[in-house]
Formats: C-alpha cells, sequence, structure tokens
C-alpha cells in the first residue's frame, strides 16, 4: 500500500532528467535535509505531548486537555512562550562555547538521524558499518554536555556537566557490547543486512537467552544515557541546580530539549531495528498464510508501532521509579551491566559458532 | 560461588519489586475511569459542596426584605481578629422607646479566617455561611462588605 | 559584633569546600526553609538551617484575645495535623477552667485526630516519592487523601484549618453522614494502603536510597529532643497517647510501633505502620460513638483562675506541648507551643553530616517537617 520506492525513485528521475548529476546529489541532499528538520520538530512534538499525556495517565489525572482537540497544541504553545523569552548569554561565560553547545547536540543529533531504515528505500545513508557509525556519532554528544557545562562559568552546572558526562561514557560501554550481541548474530554491520536478516523471525525470538539479556541491558544502558529518569539525578538536581543547561534560557534550552526527545526517538528505532525487525513484519519461520496476513501492514506502520512501543516502555520506567543516586547508578554499571554485558558476549560468540540458535 | 548466587539472586529480586511497580503504573494507565480530575469551571452547576461548607459570611435577608440581627454585638466580640464591626444606631419603636438598632454591619472580607466563632456565637441565627468560595476581585474595596441590605429592618419577633 | 556576620562567615575553612544554598524557595523542603550546606565534592560537611522565614508571632497574638480565640492559629502552625494542635489548645484550656469534656465530644475528637494522622501520614508518603524522584506516589496519595478531606468537609466545613476543637468539647455535632462514609472509606483505604508498599516500600531502588542512610541512635535522639516516628524508629518508646493518655486514648487498643534500625528505612517503616493503626483505631470506636452532648457547658467569658498548666498532645510528627499561664484575667498571659518539627530538625545536622547530598534529601523527605510549625 504505502510504497515509497515510487516516491523515492519518481524524483530521482525527475531531477536527474533536468539538473546533471552533482546538481541532483545536492537538490536530493538538500531535500533530504529540510525533511529531516521537518521530521524532528514534528517529532519532539509528539513526543512532548506523548509524554506528558502518558505520564498524566498513569497519575490518574488528564494532562492537556483544553489547548487544541485533547491538548495537541498544548506543545506548540510551550514552544511559541519559548521562542519569546530574552535568550541571552550570561556576561561571564564563555560566549563562543556558550553559544556552541546546543549547536553540537542537536547536529550529532541529525547526524545519528541517517542510518536509521524507516522503510525499505526510506533509509538515508545505508554504510555499511552502520551499527559501529551509530555507537560512535553519538559518542560525541558529550562533548556538548560538558562544553555547556564548562562555558556557563558556573561551579553547579560544571558539577552537573561532570557528571551527566560520566553516566554517559560509562554506560555508552554497555550498551556498544548490547549492540555487538547482534552484529555476532547477524554477521553484519549494515542496518538494511541486519533487517533483511530478520525476514524469518525477529533477533529477540531467534537469539533466545543472549539476545534477551542484550535487549534488556540495552533499554537500561539506553535510558542512562539519556539523562532520563530513574538516572536523571545529574539534572533532576533540581535539588540543587538544574544542572548542565541551568544557564540556557529561552530557545537555546528548548534546543537541549529537542535534542533530548529525538535522541530518544533515535535510541528506540536502534532498538527496534536490532532487536525487534525494524520496518520487518511479525514473521514466524515457516507460518506461511500468518506471515502473509502480516505483510498487509505497510513496513512504515511496523516501524514506528515498534519504536513507539519503546518509547512508551521508557516513559513508563520514568514514572515509576525514584531516582539512583549517582554512586549507585555508577555501582550499577560497573559491578553489574558489564559483568552481564560481558558474559553475554562469550555466551553468543558461543552460540553463533555452534549454531545454537534459530 | 556463594558469591555467584547472592549476586544472582539480588538482580532476580530486584527485576521482580520493579516489576510489582510497574504493573500499577501500568494498570491506572489502560484503566481511565480511575481518573478523578475535576474539569473545575465546566462543572459548577454539579458541584457538590457540603451544607457546612465554610464559604463567606453572610446574612440572610427573607422576603420582605427583613434580616434577624439585633446588634448584640456577640459575632464581633468572639471573631479574632477584628473582622466584623458593628455600627448601630438609636431606634424610636412605635411605643416611644428608644432601642439600638444595627445600622451597618461591615465584614472585611480580606481579613476572615474562616474559623466560624461568629457563626456559633449568634443567638439569633442572624448570620450563615455560604457556599460561595470565589472571593479573588481586582479591587480590595470590594473586599470589605456591608452585610445588611439597603432599607432592610429587623423581622418581627426577634429578640 | 557586626549585626550581618554570623556563624556560617565561618563554614568556608579551605579552598576546596563551597558553600551552597538550598534556599527558601525549594521544591523539596517542604516550606520555606534556608539550608546552607558545606560540601566537599558530594559529601556533606556541615549543614546550617536558617529559620525565620515564616515567622508570624502567633504566640504573640495570643496574648491579643481571649481563651476561646487563639485556638484557630494553631491550625496554621502545624496545618497538616491541625486538628490535633487545635485539641491541645482545647485540653488546656479545659485544664485551666477544670471543666469535664463529656465521653461523645471525646470519642468525636479520637477519632477526627486519628483521620488527621491518616491524611497527614498519606500526604507525607506522596511528597517522600516526590524527594526521592519517584512522582506517582505523590498522585496516588492525594486521591486517598481527598476522600478523608470530604469527610472533614462534610462536619467541619473546612478541609485542612479545622478549628473544630473548641474548650469543652467539639463546636458541632457529627454530620449525619459521617459514620456510613467513615465505614464505607475503610476497606477502600486498605487495599490501597497494600498499593503503597508495591509501588515503592518492596522497589529496590527506593531501598536502596534508605537503608543505612542518616543513621541515628537512641540516646542521640533524645538528646536532640525529637519524638514522634523519628525518636520511635531509633527504639525509644515516646508515644504520648500511651504513656500520657489524654481524651478517652486510655480505652482504645493499639500498638506503638517502635524500630531499632534508626535509619531513614526505619522511620519509613515506622509512619506506614502507624497508618495501619490509625485505621484500627477509627475501626474500634466508629461504630461505638456514645450518645450525649457534643459540648460541655462553659461560662460565656472564660476566665481561669491565676496558674500555669501544661500540655501535651502526639501529633502526626511528635510531641507538641502547650504551655498556658494565665493571671487571672479573661486574656491569657503567656502561651508557648513546644514544637515537634523544632526539635527534629536539630537533628539533621547529626543525620546528614558524612552522606552525599542525595542522602540529606532522602533524610529530610523522612523526617517529614513542616517549616510554619517551626516558625510559629
Amino acid at each position: 500500500m504505502l510504497e515509497f520506492s515510487g516516491v523515492t525513485g519518481g524524483i530521482h528521475n525527475w531531477l536527474s532528467a533536468h539538473f546533471g548529476e552533482t546538481g541532483t546529489m545536492l537538490m536530493e541532499m538538500l531535500i533530504a535535509g529540510v525533511v529531516i528538520l521537518l521530521g524532528m520538530i514534528l517529532m519532539s512534538f509528539t513526543l512532548g505531548y506523548m509524554e506528558r499525556k502518558v505520564a498524566a495517565f498513569m497519575q490518574l489525572r488528564l494532562g492537556p486537555n483544553r489547548v487544541g482537540f485533547k491538548g495537541t497544541l498544548q506543545i506548540i504553545a510551550d514552544t511559541l512562550k519559548l521562542l519569546f523569552k530574552e535568550s541571552f548569554a550570561p556576561g561571564t561565560s564563555d560566549k563562543l562555547l556558550f553559544n556552541l553547545a546546543p549547536f553540537i547536540v542537536v547536529v550529532v543529533t541529525m547526524l545519528s538521524i541517517a542510518p536509521l531504515p524507516i522503510d525499505p528505500a526510506l533509509q538515508l545513508f545505508d554504510i555499511n558499518i552502520g551499527v559501529f557509525y551509530v555507537s560512535s556519532v553519538t559518542s560525541i554528544s558529550v562533548i556538548g554536555i560538558l562544553v555547556a557545562g564548562w562555558s556557563s562559568n558556573n561551579k553547579y552546572s560544571l558539577l552537573g556537566a561532570m557528571r551527566s558526562g560520566a553516566q554517559i561514557v560509562s554506560y555508552e560501554l554497555s550498551a556498544g557490547i548490547s549492540l555487538v550481541v547482534i552484529v555476532a548474530f547477524a554477521g553484519s554491520m549494515k542496518f538494511s543486512d541486519i533487517v533483511l536478516s530478520q525476514a524469518d523471525a525477529w533477533w529477540i525470538f531467534k537469539g533466545h537467552i543472549p539476545a534477551l539479556i542484550a535487549f534488556v541491558i540495552f533499554i537500561i544502558a539506553g535510558t542512562a544515557e539519556l539523562n532520563r529518569a530513574p538516572f536523571d539525578m545529574a539534572e533532576a538536581e533540581s535539588e540543587l541546580t538544574g544542572g548542565f543547561h541551568t544557564e540556557y534560557p529561552g530557545m537555546r534550552f528548548a534546543m537541549f530539549l529537542l535534542a533530548e526527545y529525538v535522541n530518544l526517538f533515535i535510541l528506540a528505532g536502534i532498538g527496534a531495528t536490532l532487536f525487534l525487525g525494524g520496518w520487518m513484519p511479525f514473521h514466524l519461520w515457516d507460518l506461511e498464510g500468518f506471515n502473509h496476513v502480516m505483510d498487509y501492514i505497510p513496513p512504515v506502520v511496523w516501524f514506528f508501532g515498534k519504536t513507539f512501543f519503546l518509547i512508551f516502555v521508557i516513559m513508563w520506567f520514568r514514572w515509576t521509579f525514584p531516582r539512583l543516586r549517582i554512586d549507585q547508578l555508577l555501582t550499577l554499571e560497573w559491578k553489574y551491566l558489564m559483568p552481564i554485558s560481558l558474559v553475554n558476549l562469550i555466551l553468543v560468540a558461543l552460540v553463533v559458532i555452534m549454531g545454537w540458535h534459530f | 560461588m556463594r558469591y555467584l548466587a547472592v549476586y544472582i539472586g539480588t538482580i532476580i529480586r530486584s527485576i521482580r519489586s520493579l516489576w510489582k511497580g510497574m504493573r500499577i503504573t501500568g494498570y491506572y494507565f489502560t484503566h481511565h475511569k480511575s481518573i478523578i480530575t475535576q474539569q473545575y469551571p465546566e462543572n459548577k452547576a454539579t458541584l457538590q459542596l457540603g451544607d457546612r461548607f465554610r464559604g463567606e459570611v453572610v446574612m440572610p435577608h427573607n422576603d420582605a426584605n427583613e434580616h434577624r440581627c439585633t446588634g448584640c454585638t456577640a459575632c464581633e466580640l468572639a471573631c479574632p481578629n477584628g473582622t466584623i464591626k458593628i455600627i448601630s444606631k438609636w431606634e424610636v419603636s412605635p411605643e416611644g422607646k428608644k432601642k439600638k438598632a444595627i445600622d451597618e454591619f461591615v465584614y472585611h472580607l480580606g481579613m476572615c479566617t474562616f474559623c466560624n466563632l461568629c457563626i456559633i456565637s449568634c443567638p439569633t441565627d442572624a448570620i450563615i455561611m455560604s457556599k460561595d468560595f470565589e472571593h479573588s476581585s481586582y479591587d480590595r474595596k470590594s473586599l470589605t462588605k456591608i452585610l445588611n441590605k439597603e432599607n432592610s429592618t429587623l423581622e418581627k419577633g426577634v429578640e | 559584633m557586626n549585626l550581618f556576620e554570623t556563624e556560617s562567615s565561618k563554614l568556608v575553612e579551605s579552598e576546596e569546600d563551597f558553600v551552597v544554598n538550598i534556599g527558601p524557595q525549594h521544591p523539596s523542603t517542604h516550606g520555606v526553609l534556608h539550608l546552607k550546606i558545606k560540601l566537599e565534592g558530594e559529601t556533606v560537611k556541615d549543614v546550617e538551617p536558617h529559620l525565620g522565614y515564616i515567622h508570624r508571632s502567633i504566640e504573640k497574638m495570643s496574648e491579643a484575645g481571649n481563651y476561646r480565640q487563639f485556638s484557630y492559629l494553631t491550625s496554621r502552625m502545624d496545618y497538616l495535623s491541625s486538628h490535633m494542635n487545635n485539641q491541645a489548645c482545647a485540653i488546656a484550656v479545659e485544664k485551666a477552667i477544670q471543666v469535664e469534656v463529656p465521653k461523645r465530644a471525646q470519642v468525636i475528637r479520637i477519632l477526627m485526630a486519628e483521620l488527621t494522622r491518616l491524611a497527614s501520614h498519606q500526604l507525607w508518603w506522596g511528597a517522600m516519592g516526590l524527594d526521592i524522584g519517584a512522582v506517582t506516589p505523590f498522585f496516588i496519595s492525594f486521591r486517598d487523601r481527598e476522600s478523608i478531606l470530604e469527610i472533614f468537609e462534610d462536619t467541619c466545613g473546612t478541609r485542612l484549618t479545622m478549628n473544630y476543637n473548641v474548650p469543652g468539647g467539639v463546636m458541632l455535632d457529627l454530620h449525619p453522614n459521617f459514620q456510613k462514609r467513615v465505614r464505607e472509606l475503610l476497606p477502600i483505604l486498605k487495599k490501597n494502603l497494600k498499593e503503597y508498599d508495591d509501588l515503592l516500600t518492596g522497589n529496590v531502588i527506593f531501598e536502596e536510597r534508605t537503608k543505612g542512610v542518616g543513621v541515628i541512635s537512641g540516646a542521640d535522639a533524645l538528646s536532640y529532643g525529637c519524638s514522634g516516628p523519628v525518636a520511635r524508629a531509633s527504639g525509644v518508646s515516646c508515644d504520648i497517647r500511651k504513656w500520657h493518655p489524654y481524651d478517652g486514648y486510655e480505652e482504645v487498643k493499639f500498638n506503638e510501633i517502635i524500630e531499632t534500625a534508626g535509619d531513614c528505612f526505619a522511620r519509613y517503616k515506622v509512619r506506614m505502620l502507624e497508618m495501619w493503626e490509625s485505621i484500627s483505631i477509627v475501626e474500634q470506636l466508629i461504630d461505638n460513638i456514645p450518645e450525649g452532648e457534643f459540648q460541655a457547658k462553659t461560662k460565656n467569658v472564660l476566665k481561669p483562675a491565676k496558674g500555669e498548666w501544661f500540655v501535651r498532645v502526639e501529633t502526626a510528627r511528635g510531641e507538641l506541648g502547650v504551655y498556658l499561664i494565665s493571671d487571672g484575667t479573661a486574656n491569657p498571659y503567656r502561651v508557648k507551643f513546644r514544637s515537634p518539627n523544632f526539635s527534629n530538625l536539630s537533628a539533621l545536622k547529626h543525620m546528614a553530616v558524612g552522606g552525599k547530598i542525595g542522602d540529606l534529601v532522602a533524610i529530610m523527605a523522612t523526617l517529614d517537617l513542616v517549616i510554619p510549625d517551626i516558625d510559629r
């Protein structure tokens, strides 16, 4: 039904008929950039609304329900308010770095959207080291956070940024090792190959125990990487201050927020692609009839459905659990998640060599 | 070996306790009947306040524009912070006797603490607490109210 | 000495320490409390509370009116156990004018006090969850507290600052719906209290945050003057309802909850179990309210003889004392309130030094301070 290869193929043909080869490439990059920007803004609106509604229903209340139909325009109203705020830099801060930090974070986010396979025809950048690329690009966001904390010239922001930085760097290890588990199963780092290898069933079913452990660890480590509750000690240190983004007013703060929500989408997207099959419908090995029925639902719907399911689970964590203290956070990573991931890695090597997966 | 058993036991116990918490929030997420928010300005017509609700002191008048306040100042003496001030005048009754009657019952809504002491000390049940709770106003002068209406008189038979 | 040079200017001793203000306006200090904390890295070295931001001279105002007119101010002192504050004032005046309270009024007072204790502990549970980081328990506990407040609205007319106890008894008789509503409410409350355990008590993250944190021994708790759940969690038996019973508590069967660990988790458990005890007291009394008068006859103008009287009452937070001096006239000469939160706060430094900032927040949550009670 929703077939995008016709659309993308058509655009490409029309462009190469009217411009030269370089011109086509430039125009396509322009179109892709605009679409990504709009997509990011829409995604952060949607996720902001979803977060508030999910939180409200779990807390026995209604959430935004007056502005727009059932509160859908609430986030737009909040964004307009943030736009109108005076956006200045503190006098004693390092002006260049202060203005640079939100951009680093947003650019990193845009870079990591690129290889996500939304549809067989809608993948922006199918590099052959896909998983490796994503893992390394998301590490650059730590620089943005540290720069933000340092350039504010405020001892509380610096403390918060240091804590955030330590937390993100530690949890990247476990998240990375979980991704390696699936790469070992699929035999390739390219995203489209990994999705195609799940044509008979998703890796979370095929790679039974190691994949399940890797999935759980990935979700936990991912939540910690995003600085979300229950791991948000560094910024819900609005017990003390607001963490690394204390000094950022108005629209610059909104850029951090935008980056956080889109990072959430990316994390859930990667989790859905690697563990739950990406745009591949829910096939169960040889059940032909079942597989054909599942094929009727377009791949885009599958991708977004799985991603939003994972986002819902991460939001569920946030509104249920209390916060971990900063040293308990690091204990969890180094004493529990790290050894388990390493043992899991050995296990997966064994399983793949002996062929004990489905 | 024992360390390993304790380690794995901790993990399993922790995951079970976390799942118990998630089940409760998951239940509330899916059962929307448990939402207790009252949509305030829209539900004013069906709002149920208790009949002893302490909203604002008012002096009820009957159809003949009569109230029951004799000006005995029991409420003024009972009020802890001087919210009530009774201004009285001398009235000449038909028999020619001079009697004290109430001229103005000044009530400072801005100072009232809604403690109910004036209501229970009134011997003639002249004042009651109404159920009106929306007192905010733009002008402080509107918070000083005169409770007896224009040209109202004392009800017959009230001592 | 310069007026503004205080002890705190000596707080900063070396270059690595820095002083942080958890300021008066703050989401997690339960009121306007200003804490100056000296930190070394993440560890707390010193805590200095600055009080007085909500001082309203309640004790001075009490000297201006007569003996019936000062109890409404105490509702606003520790506003979560307002009923028990008013009860303390009423008992003090009754002792001064030597009037006896009828049985019905005593039972009504106990019922209202236990319901207030329950509501106060529910709010404490919600706020504790909020401080530790979980936002959902706040709303769940407020839903349950709302049902109790609606019962108060029926009988007393107000939900928070009740002013329902007067010298001699209670101000108005019970609403006809009172017994029925309470009887319907109790099974619902029991079911919901079990949910509290699932959501927060058994949670591994919560246990890690509170076990072993903020330990205070029994002897130290006594020497700081702590009372209520804070002292009972360190093994000190100090429930005034058992030791100096008042208003008919000697005939009610309930347990005094004592834990010995002295840490945050023990204080938490004491308050959770006290909620169950309150429910059991309400259950015992709700069917046996004696008939009779709800207020003893007292003179219009109360003029006790010269003398001084001290009355203590167990509020939700500890021991509230009312010290009344009369000089024979219609106005009290002096009213002094011994506030439980003031003494509990003094133990904060002992408990918090050596821990981390996250521990400080957990300790303040379990101390359950209501700041207007400290400043009066």
